[in-house]
């Protein structure tokens, strides 16, 4: 039913990555049993900085897993029909980007046996019970849309009618998934970094830029590794749409800027002061911040003039740069910004330590594989239909 | 006749025995509030009793020569309690000097607000509680309080408790902790550690709905402020500086 | 059959190995002994009866720990109307005073972890042997 035996089958480039990621996953594991038994001490957090890396990606992550909604809004709302081979390929990388997230935020969990207390205890006042529960739904949706439609294709029929309003559904879920993640930050009244109401729409617009611009370098990876060719046009209107959120995203970015160095308070200039400039000589996250700014800003021209988009070569550069500037803007930049100066204007700095780090990179490769094993599934079925 | 000693022991028994009984009887109040009297508290600067008192009582661990501390009540400097009071004209009394901070114990507390599983949640009296049974460790109330006034435990703390008290437990690593205004000290008629520990009797608890307690006396007959009462957080601690 | 020796050999060997806790254990000797408690020296009548604190001490526990955290209740009144505080350490502790010779004897048997409550929870004879 889950044709799992298509992830089974493979030649030496699919087994041989896949190794790899099961030794990354490995090393990871390793590490993190350490921190289970050590506590979260082997980290780079302190008391001033409490959330540093793990979070950081959770936030970046949903955004990507909401981005899903750019490939099947414009299909199954407006007929798109360009988009009629990929908008699995968005969903796969919904539930991979889904796992992802809640493997972060386990792993961030003091208490992580007692994890299900959050559903023990509900607490409707809480934005993270929320969360918890939006990212289940979210990753259940997407589950039985792709099973269902996967299914259908693999037997040459249409879908059954009742998917369709799951469809539609998991639309609205897929903004409400970001939009939670970003309340979770800007209804802290102590945290004036987060409190501001651009916060989710900036959420929204960062993951509808990072997500297709992920999705469209997956694209490019699965036409150079199989037979399956999703074609220029899918990947154009794609990146018609990262040039577009890019841009909000940019504006959204200067808004804030606006706002907080014209009104001129210090609770909130020092935090961007911190990140941009540095703080009372602690500037180690000045670099990071310049490079996506710098890398967001490049990108712009390179999304906007139609020559350069259509040219793919340029725009895999494109799109690797937009996702490595909004990775750095959302996750390090956001997360830790809103920390440091503290509330009572200490500045504590922040670097994730090598087994914070090994973690971290374990749980990407659990997405990757993840994504590898969806995707060679997908591929295969389409292959084998292909004849 | 003369009173032998074991006459004179039989008539104090009774009212004895009666005000053993009150003094085992719980603090009670409709709202459990502070006074702090930091003119008072200055006097000696590096008076730490306080903190000693607290942080022994609670089996809090010593983690203060890294970025970890766990702490439950300390100083901060004038300008980092109250930002919003800075100037460059700050009255030289005040001018970076220690202030005691601790939790606030709001009325509205965004810590309450966020916690996904209530292990922190707000008592009828006012007081603010933690259930360490329950806490996840997410540290969302840590993110939520614009005081900075609670700890998270890195590491398993009892190799750092310098004197363990076994009359209170300690926590584990993973959970989140801070003040609790001594309610397991209340629960027994006692006053808050901190209040009973200070020399100059800088720290006055009471029943803010009370009229007539000291607490609510000495808002009404001092000025007092808050810590950043414009979050709305309506922190229960007063500050006469 | 060509490989009955081998065959019967194996399912020897599987059966040996299969039943290794039970002789091992029966051999050393442990398993013929109930585990020997310390029974309080003070008190003859624990907080509820016997019977049931055999079976369900933890959801007494339990019922004691959101009592006295989450509804600031500390008074229990037993079954035999004696009135106790609520509390691991002071209550429980104070007549079962080693828990390595009470609640480590039948835990330790039965291989069934105490709780992470000693996590937190003091053991007083812990600190006997530290300096202060």
């Amino acid at each position: 039913m889950f044709m799992f035996e298509k992830a089974v089958v493979g030649g030496r480039r699919y087994w041989t990555w896949l190794l790899v990621l099961l030794g990354v996953i490995g090393l990871g594991l390793v590490s993190y049993l350490w921190q289970f038994r050590t506590g979260l001490g082997i980290t780079g957090l302190s008391r001033d900085v409490t959330w540093g890396l793990y979070i950081a990606q959770f936030t970046f992550l949903v955004g990507v897993a909401a981005s899903a909604v750019m490939v099947v809004l414009p299909y199954y709302l407006h007929d798109w029909k360009a988009f009629g081979k990929i908008t699995i390929l968005g969903e796969f990388l919904a539930m991979s980007a889904v796992s992802m997230c809640m493997l972060f935020v386990f792993v961030d969990m003091g208490q992580p046996t007692r994890v299900l207390n959050v559903l023990l205890y509900p607490t409707p006042n809480s934005m993270m019970f929320w969360d918890f529960v939006s990212l289940g739904g979210y990753l259940l949706l997407n589950a039985v849309i792709a099973l269902v439609t996967l299914s259908a294709e693999k037997k040459t029929v249409a879908p059954p009618g009742w998917i369709k309003p799951v469809i539609l559904l998991s639309i609205p879920w897929a903004v409400s998934i970001h939009t939670v993640t970003a309340f979770l930050y800007n209804g802290l009244p102590g945290r004036s970094f987060w409190l501001t109401a651009i916060l989710a729409p900036r959420f929204l617009a960062s993951a509808f830029a990072a997500g297709p611009a992920l999705l469209i370098l997956l694209c490019m990876i699965i036409r150079r590794l199989t037979k399956f060719d999703p074609g220029a046009e899918p990947i154009q209107k794609l990146a018609l749409i990262v040039t577009y959120a890019m841009i909000i995203n940019v504006f959204f970015v200067a808004m804030e800027f606006f706002t907080v160095f014209y009104s001129g308070i210090p609770e909130h200039i020092h935090h961007f002061a911190y990140l941009f400039v540095g703080l009372e000589g602690h500037a180690s996250l000045v670099p990071w911040m310049w490079t996506s700014m710098l890398l967001a800003l490049v990108s712009l021209p390179l999304l906007i003039v139609p020559k350069w988009r259509k040219d793919e070569k340029v725009l895999a550069a494109t799109c690797a740069m937009v996702f490595l500037s909004l990775w750095i803007d959302k996750g390090i930049g956001l997360i830790v910004g809103g920390f440091v100066p503290s509330p009572l204007g200490a500045v504590t700095e922040y670097a994730p330590t090598l087994p914070e780090i090994s973690i971290t990179l374990a749980i990407w490769a659990v997405g990757f594989f993840l994504i590898t094993v969806f995707y060679k599934i997908t591929l295969s079925v389409r292959e084998s239909l292909a004849g | 006749m003369s009173l032998t000693r074991t006459g004179f022991v039989r008539l104090l028994a009774a009212p004895l025995a009666a005000l053993a009984g009150r003094l085992r009887a719980a603090l009670t109040a409709r709202r459990w509030a502070m006074v702090i009297d930091a003119r008072k508290c200055l006097k000696d600067q590096g008076c730490v009793k306080c903190i000693e008192a607290c942080h022994r009582a609670h089996n809090v661990p010593d983690f203060s020569e890294s970025g970890r501390q766990v702490k439950w009540i300390w100083k901060e400097p004038f300008e980092r309690a109250f930002p919003s009071q800075e100037s460059a004209y700050t009255p030289e009394a005040l001018q970076g000097k220690p202030v005691l901070v601790f939790c606030n114990h709001c009325d509205n507390p965004p810590c309450v607000r966020v916690c996904p599983t209530q292990a922190t949640w707000k008592r009828e009296d006012g007081l603010v509680m933690m259930d360490w049974h329950r806490c996840i460790g997410c540290r969302y109330c840590v993110a939520a309080c614009p005081y900075g006034s609670r700890s998270f435990n890195w590491l398993d703390p009892r190799p750092h408790i310098r004197r363990l008290n076994p009359d209170f437990p300690t926590r584990t690593k993973g959970v989140v902790e801070k003040c609790t205004f001594c309610d397991e000290r209340l629960a027994k008629g006692q006053m808050p550690a901190c209040v009973e520990s200070c020399p100059e009797k800088a720290l006055v608890f009471g029943d803010l709905e009370a009229p007539g307690s000291a607490v609510r006396e000495l808002i009404r007959s001092r000025y007092t402020i808050r810590r950043k009462p414009e979050l709305g957080t309506k922190p229960e601690i007063f500050y006469i500086v | 059959m060509r490989d009955r020796g081998l065959i019967l050999t194996g399912l020897l060997v599987f059966l040996a190995g299969i039943t290794f806790p039970i002789w091992y254990d029966l051999a050393g000797g442990k398993t013929s002994r109930a585990p020997d408690l310390k029974r309080s020296a003070q008190e003859k009548v624990c907080v509820a009866p016997l019977s049931y604190m055999r079976t369900s001490h933890m959801a007494l526990l339990v019922d004691w720990r959101d009592q006295v955290v989450r509804r600031n209740v500390r008074s229990f009144r037993s079954f035999d109307g004696k009135t106790y505080t609520m509390s691991l350490t002071g209550t429980c502790l104070k007549c079962h005073d080693s828990k390595a010779d009470f609640c480590d004897r039948c835990h330790n048997y039965a291989g069934v972890r105490t709780p992470y409550c000693w996590d937190c929870h003091v053991d007083p004879k812990l600190i006997q042997g530290r300096t202060p």
